[in-house]
């Protein structure tokens, strides 16, 4: 049966750490634990902090359907996603993503392929607040993360 | 129908929600945003590219062909930049 994948939409931090030892904490059957992080950067000193929109109920919905469809698709222990919202400055976390699996592969695969369909998927809206200070501007979307997640079809 | 706005949609929009009476005409989501486009400068505005704009039906991703029907909530917002 299917792992029943750990979602969380949170404007707070999270802990790599002790996200991690919650797939794998008296356990002996995980042989593989992949994490993905994903940080502000300052976008070479010209950006002050990004700002992240999201929809409230669809945001948790939608993470769950797509963590769901990994959790089908590959042989998972575990599966956790969590995803900040609000203003949040360089250096520091976004988005986390951590597959737990018996081998390598599917671990890696699914968190790939997560962190893909989030991109494109999830209702998640970054805003970008200049350095040099101004009113800031969405970022847009990029053609390859579509390309990336074209891969999974 | 409750409808509601995110990121540039909204802030063209200049509302997070609102509350519309459809008229018997609507009955897609093509159809609610002819219509919404109808309604004042701000919303021709933001749905000026149409092209552009994502949908979600009671926090489910439609393209803009499917039918409202009973759905009790309509989101319009751009591609989505998360993660």
């Amino acid at each position: 049966m299917a792992v029943t994948p750990l979602v969380r939409v949170q404007a707070e931090d999270f802990d790599l750490q002790a996200e991690s030892l919650r797939l794998t904490e008296g356990r002996k059957d995980v042989g593989a634990l992949v994490t993905f992080t994903g940080l502000c950067r300052d976008e070479a000193g010209t950006l002050a902090a990004l700002e992240l929109e999201h929809y409230p109920g669809m945001a948790e919905a939608e993470l769950t359907r797509i963590a769901g469809e990994a959790a089908a698709r590959w042989p998972l222990t575990g599966l956790t996603v969590i995803h900040r919202f609000g203003k949040i400055a360089p250096g520091h976390n976004i988005v986390l993503v951590i597959a737990a699996s018996s081998h390598r592969r599917a671990a890696f695969e699914a968190a790939d392929f997560l962190m893909d369909y989030l991109k494109t998927r999830a209702p998640f809206w970054k805003k970008e607040h200049p350095a040099e200070g101004g009113s800031g501007a969405w970022v847009e979307a990029k053609t390859e993360d579509d390309t990336d997640a074209a891969r999974w079809t | 129908m409750n409808i509601r706005y995110f990121a540039w949609v909204r802030e063209r929009v200049g509302v997070e929600e609102e509350t519309i009476e459809l008229p018997a005409s609507v009955a897609t989501v093509a159809d609610l945003i002819t219509h919404l486009k109808t309604l004042d400068d701000n919303h021709a505005a933001a749905f000026e590219e149409e092209d552009a704009i994502r949908v979600a039906l009671d926090q489910m991703h439609v393209e803009t062909d499917a039918v409202l029907g009973n759905a009790r909530e309509v989101a319009f917002f751009p591609p989505m930049t998360g993660g």
